[in-house]
Parts: structure tokens; C-alpha cells; sequence
């Protein structure tokens, strides 16, 4: 399937959006390359993980996916919200989340992000607003609308984004948090990370259209299809978006056509089973979003084939040493075990 | 100053002081503004603070209580209002896949201070799904508090502590409380979460009841102690954190303890209460202990059948009799298998 049809501007985010292109400066688009890179090692050095048997919770990767969570997060500022689901390692590293304790988080250290208590599927990082990731296939779209209500009662600028996937569309709380969103005209963007997959099933086998955009529209929602393989295009949707929310004009809707490269959840492809072909996985890949962002890159001046490769070595090395010091942390001890189930005299803190 | 007002009303004020201490405390929900919907609880709110921070809803139940979590991280202190506890079901998801999990999920560095007001509803011919108590699934999922106020002065004082906790909190008023009367100051106080209160002492029996059987097992011990017996009753107040210390205290006390909770008898929060005092008094049990519930059966819609369905102060009796005919069984028994 091409996800590239049917990218018309709705009403709302108005084609001056678009025109961002020349102007995203080069040290912000040089910068969207390097988040990029840090997924694309993470994500590969962790699948390398799960096969030793090293990595053991479930282990959902992003492989494929880093242009939409850069693309997003680039528009944002750090006192903005994200909520993200079972697959967030990117929207965790891309909006600014520390990568020693993503991966101390996932080999169920002490000083993980969650403390060893979330694993993968189980993400937070509030000094970067990331307010925790939650693994309920679309839930976490609701406490995005509702952090949007507090930002709006709050009379701050502040945006809060939710990030989920084409399955989660098919939760009833995707439209009841659609509705409220519209009817209370609330600064929330809508990021749908449409990867053609819910779990092991196509879209066609769950949808009777694959028109996503169309549905939200119904619900006075602006709502965009972009490439999300193209970082510079997902980044212009989300600039615009944004800009909108903060100026108090109400939600968006963005539906970035993406695709995981691994299989559902660890480290295969979802080949095996038939679930999915050669063909169609070949052809996603030939699309890597960074490799033909590394292109344009190229083409207007601004990265050369060396210092692509020194970047690249740059992030193989941090991912390395993230690893390092994940493994050389403690566990928690046995008697953590019930510590915070409640808390006393906190205030969360956040961007 | 204290005067007299209705459980209603006290809900009510509660609400009312919070919204004026603290921009950040706001209500949403079904019917908040309905003037059916929630008794006179919110009455006038509206007008006072506007409709951004009384926010009559669209019949969402998941994605409002997601909304109001969500707030709550984004520092809020939203309270979630469910007019009838049975609705609430639909923010099941978010109540105990969320809110519950979210701070010891996260390391303890996020926390979610949301109120979720669910109200009991029982009676008038209401039928199955209009009259459900669930405060044994809540009590049940470890990172919610529970409160269910039986006082008017609870009532508030509850409220007020739930708003203020850093905790979600579960709060669950019972319409066949609105009316009643009772003293509570025009002052804003605390009723402490997790401290029961002592209804009434006695020293030959313990009736442990939550809620409206608060007030039935009140009547039953007026007319026990014209039988010569003397009834302590513990209002639990708070299910959740569970003031262990009173209940095992006034359990060791009398040996005897009938646990009485307008729910299911199965897997109810009455078991809870049975199984703690069994297992931590049980050298000073001289008396199986016994539970006083709904039969495990949904709520019926014909006025006889309510009558039989609903536990009164009849059924507390019954069951602190039937105690005190197994007591002096019970203890020999004991005696001799030592």
C-alpha cells in the first residue's frame, strides 16, 4: 500500500503552513537528522537486546517510525505535553528524555526513568512533559484533552499532544476525546501514527475505509495526512498545529502514514507468520526516512557523507554508553516492591 | 459556628469552599448542572464559578474521567462527577488502568489529585442498572483511595480531604443520605482519610458497617440494648486506606463482629473486613464472624422485591442474634480442641 495518496489541505491548517519548508533553519533541521539517528541506534541496539534475551519485558519498537515523533516533538517547547503509548520509546527520546535511564528503565534498573516499575511500555519523563506513556490502546488520548483543559484553565500557552495509532481509532474514547476536544475548542493535537497495523491486523481488515482524517473531520477537527517518513513534512503539520493550539483556535489532527519496520511487539518482522510481506516490508524500507532526509540533507549543502558517518558513529557511541551505565546500575531492592502506591504532599513537576 | 444542613448540602459546600480557596479545583461531569442529575449537591455552582469550572458533560464517561486525569497532571484538582455509580463502569479503564497505576508505574514522580465522586443511587423502582453499589472494585485496585461518608459532617470534611489528597480518591455519597441533617460547621475542615469513627461503644458486640448501614445498624443497637446487649458500631468511613487499628481494637474488645455493607455479598468488601478481623483477632473471636449484604442477586425493580432485597437494621439484628447463639458453642468448642 503507497501511503502517500490524498495529502489536500483540509480547512484549518492553511497551505501558508506548508511554506515553513525554507524556512526551518539548517541547525534545526541538522538537529531533527541527530534525534533521528538516536532512535534508529537505540531502537536496533535494543532488538539486538531482546534476541540475547538480555531485554525481557515487552519490548514494542520504533524502528521506521522517527520521523513523526521528531518531526512533532521539534514544533514543541518543553513545558508542552506529550502522551505517548506501548511503543514510545521514540516521543520519550525525541521530546528531550534521557537516554541512560530509557535503557536502565527497560533493563529494569533503580535508576530507570519509572524506576524499574514501567519498562517499556511504561515511559515518564516530567521534567520534559512527558507525563507517562500509557499501554491501554487509546486512553492516553483522553489525558492529552484533558491536560489541553488544564493548559486552557490555566490561561498559559502550553500544548499537549497525544500520540497513538491507526488501532487506536477504533477505541470509542478516540471520538468521545474528539468531541470534547472540538466542543471546548482545546489546545490539543491530535498525532495519529497511522503504520497500517493494529497489533498482528491490516487496516483493511478492521476498517471499511482507510480514511482517517475524513472521520475526524466530522467532528470540526482539522485533520491532515502527511508523509510521515518525511521528517520536514510531519514538522510543518505540527508547526501549524501547534500555532493553532497555542493561539487558542482550537485542536488538530494530524495522520502521519508511517510503518514499523520490526513486527508488533520485540525484535522480528511479523514475516514468519505470514502476517505481512517481503514486498511490503522491502518497500517501507526503501523508504527509510533517514535515509532520504540524510539525501535532502545532502542535496541543499548541509550534511556530507563524513560527517553523516561521524554523526552516526556519535550515536552508536552514546547508545553504548547509555547501555554501559544501565547495566552497571542497581536493581531495585526487594523492599521497593510496595513502596509509592499512594503518595504524600506531591506536586508533579514538570517542562 | 456550626449548624445544622443536609448530607446534600454539606457535598455541596465542600465543593463550593474548595472552588473558592483554590483556582485549581473544578467539577465536571453528567448532569452537574442537571437539576435532577445530583440532588441539590451542586446547586448554584455554576452560577458562582461559571460553566468552564462546572462542566456539565456530554455522556463520556471514559474520556471525561481521562480528562479529568489528565488535569490532574497538568496540575488541577479535578473532581469527576458519576450521578450514578452503575455509569461510572464505562471509566472503569481509566480509573483503575490509570489513575490507580499511574504514580507507582512511574517511580512515584507523577501523581493524579483527582476526586471521583460516584453516587449509589438505590431504590425507587430503579431497577438493575441505576442502584449499583461497586465500592468492593475500587477498594479492590491498590493506588485508589475510598471514602463513603455517612454524616453530613463527613460528608464535607471528606471532601474536602479528598480534593487536598495528592491521591486519586474514590468518593461515594448515597442518595438515601441526601436529606438527612446533622451538624457541620460553616468552617472548612478535614475528616482525615483512613481513621474510622466510633458510632456508638458497647462492649458485647462490633458492627462494622460503611455508609448508609451506618444509620441501619444505629437503630439495631437501640433496640439490641433494650435485649441487654451492648453494641459498639465503627463507621468505617474510609475503606481505603482501612483503619485496621479501631476495628481490630473494638474486635478484641467484644469477640464479636457482624460486618454490614449495602453491596454483594460475594468477594464484598463485608468479606474484607471478616477475613482482617479473623486473621489478626482471632485469639479474641469467641464467634464466627458475620457479614450483613445484599443477596448476590442484581438489584430488582418492583417495590416487594426491593423491600426484600435491601438489608435494614432488621437484618443487623438478626445477625448479632444469631452470633450470640453460636458465641457460647463457639468458645467450648475451641476450648477443647486446645
Amino acid at each position: 500500500m503507497d501511503g502517500n495518496e490524498d495529502h489536500a489541505m483540509p480547512g484549518g491548517l492553511q497551505s501558508g503552513d506548508r511554506e515553513l519548508t525554507r524556512e526551518i533553519p539548517p541547525e534545526t533541521l541538522l538537529s531533527m537528522y541527530v534525534a533521528m539517528l538516536r532512535i534508529r541506534e537505540a531502537e536496533e541496539r535494543l532488538a539486538d537486546m531482546v534476541t540475547t534475551g538480555e531485554v525481557r519485558c515487552p519490548t514494542h519498537l520504533y524502528t521506521g517510525q522517527e520521523a513523526v515523533a521528531v518531526g512533532v516533538c521539534k514544533a514543541l517547547r518543553d513545558d508542552d505535553y506529550i502522551f505517548g503509548n506501548h511503543r514510545s520509546h521514540g516521543h520519550y527520546l525525541a521530546k528531550g528524555g534521557d537516554l541512560r535511564q530509557l535503557m536502565a528503565e527497560i533493563l529494569g534498573r533503580k535508576t530507570g526513568c519509572s524506576r524499574g516499575r514501567g519498562g517499556s511500555m511504561h515511559l515518564v519523563a516530567p521534567e520534559i512533559g512527558l507525563m507517562g506513556t500509557s499501554a491501554m490502546v487509546g486512553s492516553g488520548i483522553a489525558l492529552a484533552v484533558g491536560a489541553a483543559m488544564a493548559f486552557a484553565m490555566q490561561g498559559t500557552e502550553r500544548v499537549a499532544v497525544a500520540f497513538f495509532g491507526d488501532g487506536a481509532t477504533e477505541e470509542g474514547v478516540f471520538y468521545e476525546s474528539l468531541n470534547l476536544a472540538a466542543l471546548r475548542r482545546l489546545p490539543v493535537v491530535f498525532v495519529c501514527e497511522n503504520n497500517l497495523y493494529s497489533s498482528h491486523m491490516h487496516i483493511k481488515d478492521r476498517r471499511p475505509a482507510d480514511n482517517i482524517p475524513e472521520i475526524v473531520r466530522v467532528h470540526s477537527i482539522p485533520a491532515v495526512r502527511v508523509d510521515g517518513n518525511n521528517v520536514m513534512e510531519v514538522y510543518q503539520a505540527a508547526v501549524g498545529a501547534v500555532r493553532n493550539a497555542r493561539q487558542r483556535k482550537g485542536p488538530a489532527f494530524i495522520e502521519c502514514r508511517t510503518y514499523r519496520w520490526r513486527g508488533h511487539v520485540g525484535p522480528n518482522y511479523d514475516l514468519e507468520k505470514g502476517l505481512r510481506s517481503k514486498e511490503e516490508l522491502e518497500s517501507w524500507m526503501a523508504r527509510c526516512p533517514i535515509k532520504s532526509f540524510s539525501s535532502e540533507l545532502m542535496s541543499k549543502g548541509l550534511l556530507s557523507q563524513s560527517k553523516a558517518n561521524k554523526l552516526r558513529a556519535e550515536a552508536m557511541k552514546e547508545v553504548d554508553d547509555a547501555i554501559a551505565w544501565a547495566r552497571d546500575s542497581p536493581m531495585p531492592t526487594e523492599t521497593e516492591v510496595t513502596h509509592d502506591v499512594f503518595t504524600s504532599g506531591q506536586r508533579n513537576v514538570d517542562g | 459556628m456550626v449548624r445544622e444542613i443536609s448530607y446534600g448540602m454539606a457535598i455541596n459546600e465542600a465543593a463550593r469552599q474548595m472552588m473558592e480557596q483554590d483556582d485549581s479545583v473544578f467539577l465536571l461531569g453528567q448532569g452537574v448542572n442537571s437539576p435532577w442529575y445530583v440532588g441539590n449537591t451542586t446547586v448554584g455552582l455554576k452560577d458562582k464559578f461559571g460553566p468552564d469550572r462546572v462542566f456539565d458533560t456530554p455522556v463520556s464517561e471514559n474520556a471525561v474521567t481521562g480528562l479529568a486525569i489528565g488535569a490532574a497532571l497538568a496540575h488541577m484538582r479535578p473532581v469527576v462527577v458519576h450521578p450514578r455509580m452503575d455509569f461510572a463502569l464505562l471509566a472503569v479503564e481509566q480509573i483503575m488502568n490509570q489513575a490507580s497505576n499511574w504514580h507507582y508505574m512511574f517511580g512515584g514522580k507523577v501523581n493524579v489529585p483527582v476526586v471521583i465522586r460516584a453516587i449509589i443511587n438505590r431504590g425507587g423502582e430503579q431497577a438493575a442498572q441505576h442502584s449499583q453499589a461497586f465500592q468492593a472494585i475500587y477498594a479492590h485496585s491498590p493506588g485508589l483511595k475510598v471514602v463513603m461518608p455517612s454524616t453530613p459532617y463527613d460528608a464535607k470534611g471528606l471532601l474536602i480531604a479528598g480534593i487536598k489528597d495528592d491521591n486519586p480518591v474514590v468518593y461515594i455519597d448515597d442518595r438515601w443520605l441526601y436529606d438527612v441533617q446533622g451538624d457541620v460547621p460553616v468552617d472548612m475542615y478535614e475528616v482525615p482519610i483512613g481513621k474510622a469513627a466510633l458510632r456508638r461503644e458497647g462492649g458485647d458486640v462490633t458492627v462494622v458497617a460503611t455508609s448508609y448501614m451506618v444509620r441501619e445498624a444505629m437503630d439495631a443497637a437501640e433496640r439490641l440494648a433494650g435485649q441487654g446487649i451492648e453494641t459498639e458500631v465503627i463507621d468505617v468511613r474510609s475503606l481505603k486506606p482501612l483503619d485496621r487499628e479501631m476495628i481490630l481494637a473494638s474486635a478484641k474488645k467484644t469477640g464479636r463482629v457482624v460486618a454490614a455493607d449495602g453491596a454483594w455479598l460475594t468477594c464484598g468488601f463485608a468479606a474484607e473486613i471478616s477475613a482482617m478481623v479473623v486473621g489478626e483477632a482471632f485469639e479474641d473471636l469467641i464467634a464466627p464472624v458475620l457479614r450483613v449484604t445484599l443477596p448476590d442477586a442484581p438489584a430488582p425493580m418492583s417495590s416487594s422485591l426491593e423491600k426484600a432485597y435491601y438489608p435494614a437494621s432488621k437484618n443487623i439484628e438478626n445477625a448479632v442474634t444469631r452470633v450470640f447463639t453460636w458465641s457460647g458453642s463457639f468458645k467450648a468448642a475451641r476450648r477443647e480442641r486446645r
